[in-house]
């Protein structure tokens, strides 16, 4: 039988996979990553994308995350996955917006275009549609 | 029979409340069932989150993070989270209590206070205390989202980071069950030392792309999952202090009409009476 690690993968809202797996892929934010058992501690950024999961006596799981952090240990793997496309730019921008509500009341701040925001989806968009096409091969 | 018509409508009418309270029990009932899977669902990212900054403690770590460095009070932040709306018991005074008990060790100290508040009736408290008030979330309603606090969360790490605050605490309503919640002050900045277990060798991650982006990251989602359970956490002691005020308000209402129907009645067999004895003594006298 093919060698096991305990697998996690959990969002601030709700725990997503948790079982034992013989493979992991992710897109980590320096490439892909295939993970197996008895791996050496790391700690990496996830980029948005699609995670493969081997799970005991072979079958596959993909899940989709929009980024986060994997933390690999020897017997354990955990995936703590991003509800949402996160950037930067986009967390200073909730931040003005909770500050200003703090100051004025809220004024409607009118229909200009937002890039991060934009380019932000645009990533989201793009892996799930990976995802969805990687999905149809089968 | 004077009053019995006013007492009648009387009557009607605390029925009618009792009929509203009584069904906002039912909906605060089923609203916090909902609330509580909620906390149970975000408990394992904080649990890994917590484990995994664990191991980065207790693993020989080679780039110091402020936000693990204790550094000598001059100011303190505070994230409080309220419920959105009333009618939950004393569930945010007592809360609110709590905050200013606290604020007046920290004064006696000479330490000033700036506030993040999250929740209709904590923004409402804060513009009548008059504390310094530097962001604010309103309407996250019954289902919480983690994006609602990254706002106010980023707005205090800035602070924290820029030397503003030298702590963060978390102000919430603790669960403990459907009958008891407390209010709890948590620190979340600095981090509270972790319980080191000691470890015979010394180790280190890998990290992708390098200990500063990766830590600077995760230790802002571990403050932004501590304030998200903190909110979910207040979600469902708001349902349940709900719950059991309206449940009050409801057996409250139940023994006043008791009351009042007795008086009614009492009302009512005295006009007989009288009106008996009337008719007799009229009978007598001819």
């Amino acid at each position: 039988m093919a060698m096991t690690v305990q697998l996690d993968v959990v969002s601030a809202e709700e725990k997503i996979f948790s079982g034992l797996v013989e493979s992991i892929q992710v897109t980590g934010s320096e490439g892909e990553l295939g993970i197996l058992p008895g791996h050496i501690p790391l700690l990496t950024g996830i980029k948005p994308g699609m995670v493969r999961i081997v799970k005991q006596f072979g079958e596959e799981h993909l899940i989709y995350v929009a980024g986060g952090v994997l933390e690999v240990q020897p017997h354990t793997i955990t995936v703590l996955a991003d509800v949402a496309v996160r950037a930067e730019d986009l967390d200073e921008q909730a931040a003005l917006a909770a500050q200003k509500s703090a100051t004025e009341a809220m004024q409607h701040a009118g229909a200009d275009f937002n890039y991060a925001e934009a380019a932000a989806q645009l990533a989201e968009a793009i892996a799930q549609l990976r995802l969805i096409q990687k999905l149809r091969k089968k | 029979m004077a009053g019995a018509k006013e007492i009648k409508s009387k009557i009607g009418s605390i029925n009618n409340t009792r009929k509203i309270t009584s069904a906002m029990e039912k909906v605060a009932v089923s609203k916090m069932r909902r609330a509580q899977e909620r906390v149970a669902h975000s408990r394992p990212y904080a649990e890994g989150m917590r484990k995994v900054i664990g191991n980065i403690a207790n693993g020989t770590l080679e780039y110091r993070h402020p936000f693990l460095t204790e550094r000598p009070v001059k100011n303190v932040g505070y994230i409080v989270i309220s419920t959105d709306r009333g009618l939950c018991g004393g569930l945010n005074t007592n809360e609110f209590k709590r905050v200013m008990i606290d604020l007046r060790t920290w004064k006696e100290q000479g330490v000033n206070a700036e506030f993040a508040v999250i929740g209709n009736k904590a923004t409402a408290f804060f513009k009548r205390f008059g504390g310094k008030v530097v962001a604010q979330q309103v309407g996250s309603g019954d289902t919480p989202r983690l994006a609602d606090v990254i706002g106010t969360v980023r707005v205090m790490l800035n602070e924290y980071s820029e030397g503003k605050i030298d702590r963060l605490f978390l102000v919430y309503n603790n669960f403990v069950n459907t009958m008891k919640q407390e209010p709890v002050i948590e620190q979340l900045l600095p981090l509270p030392k972790a319980e080191m277990s000691a470890r015979s060798h010394s180790w280190d991650y890998i990290y992708e792309p390098d200990p500063k982006a990766i830590l600077d990251q995760l230790l802002d989602r571990y403050v932004e999952s501590q304030v998200y359970q903190g909110v979910v956490e207040n979600a469902a002691s708001e349902q349940a202090a709900r719950m059991v005020a309206m449940k009050a308000a409801t057996d409250n209402a139940g023994s006043l009409m008791d009351d009042l129907k007795l008086v009614y009645n009492k009302a009512r067999q005295a006009a007989i009476t009288q009106e008996l004895s009337e008719i007799v003594g009229g009978a007598a006298a001819v």
